[in-house]
């Protein structure tokens, strides 16, 4: 329909007459996988932060004989210390969200820090950066993982720098790339012929034009987070008090009883797969909505 | 084998209806006829539903369309009733297209040859592979390219964009089809390059005797290629008749102001815009669709659509007041006043290049104070970068720059603020060149707040002003880029660039992205600033055309060095370099 110019021009002018298009949160909500993933998340969520308010039994009280699933006054027996399975559980959950949101909030912006700096800069600091980046991305995030806290101690603070600087490179790789595509519009020229900084640029001009893929990176490496942190406290290198409880360690703590005592194993494994799931699936649906912009055109 | 074929050749189209899958018509009752051996111009702006049209005709439609009624006849044969294998024999032996861009349309990583080859292959043409290979030098020989096996087993990627063009026309008439659909094929080539390919086109359909559609927002080139044009307007055909009676004497307001839209290389008429702008499919008026913007417009016209009826001697029109409209104004050859100002720019030996590429090679021009000068070039002349350089973009430059007697620092950076605000740039391209993400009120006060350090209610204030010297309500401020039209978006873009009160105001093909009323439109309010408020314009485009519409002096840019450099009467009248003479000689003209 369009005339002189190419596809994407031929596009916007068919979209005038819709009035603005709708943001990409709404457009991701319209998505069937993003609600129903959101609904799943919220739902652990809800578990790990209203849990530890509404356990029947303390985290580290003795209520029974270990690897009992039907003990007395419990809902799914105690663990292999004889602790209450189901407050455990419920206790849990707050620590690995806590972590691998922090994870992947530290990682995302050092990550989007480094893609700003690199993508909007035509010299020798992309260079450097970039090619740093490949040497980090050379090694998988858990064998990163593992490196780090065998050298430092395992603490809450030393998982969290390390998941995040596990993710920090690949966030830099792809935002890298949606940065430098913004880069060459034209009004990032026009802000250039005001005689505008690169920082203010970078702000206003680049960093509100990634959002689209930026919504998408912070949901996968949330996805990722989660079974990392998860990961590390099965191989209980979470760095918690010994007696606390976690959704990782409780699955590594059980994992022997489980023929006898499967619930200790089951309740942390099926909310660590729920939240994995449903974060999937919110990143996915926020990819489609971004990736379809262009499919709502025609008519 | 042509003669025996042409009796039954020719395209009958009744009342053809394209809807989107909610029901909106985007074509609404379209009748074309073609006769076999001639060629079919159809113009339309954007959103005229002319492409739908075209991909109609070969019997299908792009995502979320359908066709809802009429028929398509070829050949005896109905195309809209065929089922979806029984068109896959039809399309590309009987029914063929001719795409916009050549470059994405051929294969790449495929002989030009046996990209020809494919096609006959694909519909078993003729008896046998002898008689395929003797076709695709045949193809080739139609087109005027060589039929060496050194040529044809190239790949696309070393050709020219005209040779790659060509090679679709081949493509498209080797199966000697019925029906040859060319959907804006010449858009992307030179004016050279194109009036070669138009030669062909029209060569070719003759001799095969087949039905051509020529699909072209742009009547200057339709008129040169079409025997009969149909003007479609908001998707139904407005007006229909022999090229030259249609141009002459149209008898549809749209088409009248269509023809007045379009510059005119002779510079008799004066060229004058369409208000207003066209209707999406969704917000088409009941009764005439050109209604709202049309001059004599009476009450009947609202309330019930026009039937297309015959005016005169094979001349349809679809409006009652047909016998009322007026050929396009014809005015007093334009006097230019000669310039005697002092330069405001002058380039002196400036050189520019890209890593290794010299672009531009020692090139001097001077820019007198309150004229518009045109930098007249085709692509890859370097005009975008000289234009560029200008502006504090590209930097990779050697020379001299002057402005208002200064010396002018290459980068931006390097420029004090005063300098800044004086020199603005418009970009080509309204769909990039305002950030989808700020208001219309945010992109045009920033240079305001940046180079002037105005803010609040002020800013506000003069950002409403401006809005409204463009001819946008103030009310605008508020609306993101999306929201707005082609030609909108480029009256924002104006308005950004004036509101730092420049003095020098470079213009890098701003009318390229837009359809040509809307384009006159543009082009009279750059006018009307250069008057008002003695702007010195440097006017960068290709078409020659509209040159002498806007420029008092031209400068013609080929290969990065400037062959002439003269008033604009004087290029028109006494062309020195050949390239000048060449493109005055090529370029399509409304009449001719």
């Amino acid at each position: 329909m369009s005339v002189a110019e190419p596809g994407p021009i031929g596009n916007a002018i068919e979209r005038v007459s819709g009035g603005q298009a709708p943001g990409l949160l709404r457009r991701s909500l319209a998505v069937g996988r993003t609600r129903a993933g959101l609904m799943i998340t919220v739902l652990v969520v809800a578990v790990a932060v209203v849990g530890p308010f509404v356990a029947p039994a303390s985290e580290t009280g003795f209520v029974g004989a270990p690897y009992t699933p039907d003990a007395a006054g419990t809902v799914f027996g105690t663990d292999y210390l004889g602790r209450d399975v189901w407050s455990r559980f419920l206790y849990g959950g707050v620590s690995v969200l806590a972590l691998s949101g922090l994870c992947t909030v530290i990682g995302v912006g050092v990550g989007l820090l480094v893609a700003l700096l690199a993508g909007y800069s035509r010299t020798w600091v992309d260079e450097l950066l970039m090619r740093t980046t490949d040497v980090l991305l050379a090694f998988p995030a858990i064998v990163l993982a593992l490196l780090f806290l065998a050298v430092f101690e395992p603490q809450p603070a030393t998982v969290v720098a390390t998941v995040a600087a596990g993710h920090a490179p690949r966030v830099a790789r792809v935002m890298r790339a949606a940065v430098l595509d913004v880069a060459g519009r034209d009004y990032v020229r026009a802000a250039e012929s005001m005689g505008l900084r690169r920082w203010p640029i970078r702000l206003g001009d680049l960093l509100p034009n990634v959002t689209g893929p930026l919504m998408v990176e912070t949901g996968l490496r949330l996805t990722y987070s989660v079974a990392l942190v998860a990961g590390l406290g099965f191989l209980g290198l979470s760095g918690l008090e010994a007696d606390q409880a976690d959704w990782g360690l409780m699955i590594n703590e059980n994992r022997l009883g489980f023929t006898v005592q499967p619930w200790a194993v089951l309740l942390p494994v099926i909310a660590i797969g729920l939240l994995t799931v449903g974060t999937n699936l919110v990143a996915d649906g926020i990819a489609r909505a971004a990736a379809g912009t262009d499919r709502e055109v025609g008519g | 084998m042509s003669e025996a074929r042409s009796e039954q050749r020719g395209l009958r189209v009744r009342g053809l209806r394209v809807s989107t899958s909610a029901g909106v018509p985007v074509v609404d009752g379209v009748d074309l006829s073609v006769p076999g051996g001639t060629v079919l111009g159809l113009v339309g702006e954007s959103g005229s539903g002319k492409t739908t049209v075209g991909t109609a005709l070969l019997g299908g439609t792009r995502r979320g369309l359908e066709i809802v009624g009429g028929s398509v006849l070829l050949e005896g044969t109905d195309l809209v009733t065929l089922s979806e294998t029984e068109l896959r024999g039809w399309r590309g032996s009987r029914v063929t297209y001719v795409p916009q861009d050549p470059t994405t349309a051929l294969d790449p990583a495929m002989r030009v040859g046996n990209q020809v080859r494919e096609v006959l292959d694909c519909h078993d043409y003729g008896s046998g592979p002898h008689d395929r290979a003797r076709r695709v030098s045949e193809a080739f020989e139609e087109v005027g390219l060589p039929t060496d096996d050194a040529f044809t087993r190239r790949y696309p990627h070393q050709l020219s964009g005209g040779q790659q063009q060509r090679v679709c026309i081949a493509v498209a008439f080797a199966t000697w089809p019925a029906l040859v659909v060319l959907d804006e094929p010449t858009t992307g080539l030179d004016v050279t390059t194109q009036a070669l390919v138009l030669d062909t086109v029209r060569r070719l359909t003759r001799q095969h005797g087949c039905a051509a559609l020529y699909i072209s927002h742009d009547l200057a080139v339709v008129s040169a290629i079409s025997d009969e044009v149909a003007v479609l307007y908001a998707g139904s055909v407005v007006e229909q008749a022999a090229t030259d009676e249609l141009v002459r004497r149209p008898r549809h307001p749209y088409t009248s102001r269509l023809v007045a839209a379009v510059p005119d290389l002779s510079g008799d008429r004066e060229l004058k815009g369409i208000p207003g702008g066209a209707p999406s499919p969704s917000t088409r008026p009941s009764g005439c669709r050109f209604a709202p913007r049309c001059e004599l417009v009476v009450p009947e016209c609202t309330t019930e659509l026009p039937e297309l009826r015959l005016v005169a001697d094979g001349h349809h029109a679809r409006c009652i007041r047909s016998a009322d409209v007026t050929p396009a104004h014809v005015r007093e050859r334009r006097r230019i006043d000669e310039i005697d100002s002092a330069p405001l720019l002058s380039i002196h030996g400036l050189t520019a290049r890209y890593g290794r590429t010299p672009v531009l090679h020692g090139l001097s021009l001077d820019v007198p104070r309150g004229t518009c000068v045109a930098l007249l070039g085709e692509s890859g002349s370097g005009k975008t970068t000289l234009a560029r350089t200008i502006a504090g973009l590209h930097t990779d430059a050697e020379g001299e720059l002057h402005f208002g007697g200064n010396r002018l620092p290459f980068g931006a950076h390097q420029r004090d603020r005063e300098t800044r605000a004086s020199i603005a740039y418009i970009f080509q391209n309204p769909y990039s060149s305002l950030n989808p993400r700020r208001t219309v009120g945010d992109s045009i006060g920033r240079p305001l707040r940046v180079l002037r350090g105005v803010r609040g209610a002020e800013l506000e204030r003069r950002v409403g002003d401006m809005l409204e010297r463009v001819y946008l309500s103030a009310a605008y401020a508020q609306r993101y880029p999306d929201q707005l039209s082609g030609g909108e978006r480029q009256r924002v873009a104006v308005a950004r660039a004036l509101i730092s009160e420049p003095t020098l105001l470079v213009c890098d093909e701003i009318t390229s992205a837009l359809d040509v009323s809307v384009q006159a439109n543009l082009v009279g309010l750059i006018e009307k600033f250069r008057q008002d408020l003695g702007l010195t314009l440097l006017f960068v485009t290709h078409d020659i055309a509209l040159v002498r519409n806007v420029a008092q002096q031209v400068a013609v840019l080929q290969e990065g060095a400037i062959v002439e450099d003269a008033s604009t009467e004087q290029l028109f009248h006494h062309p020195s370099h050949d390239y000048t003479k060449e493109l005055l000689k090529t370029t399509p003209r409304l009449v001719s």
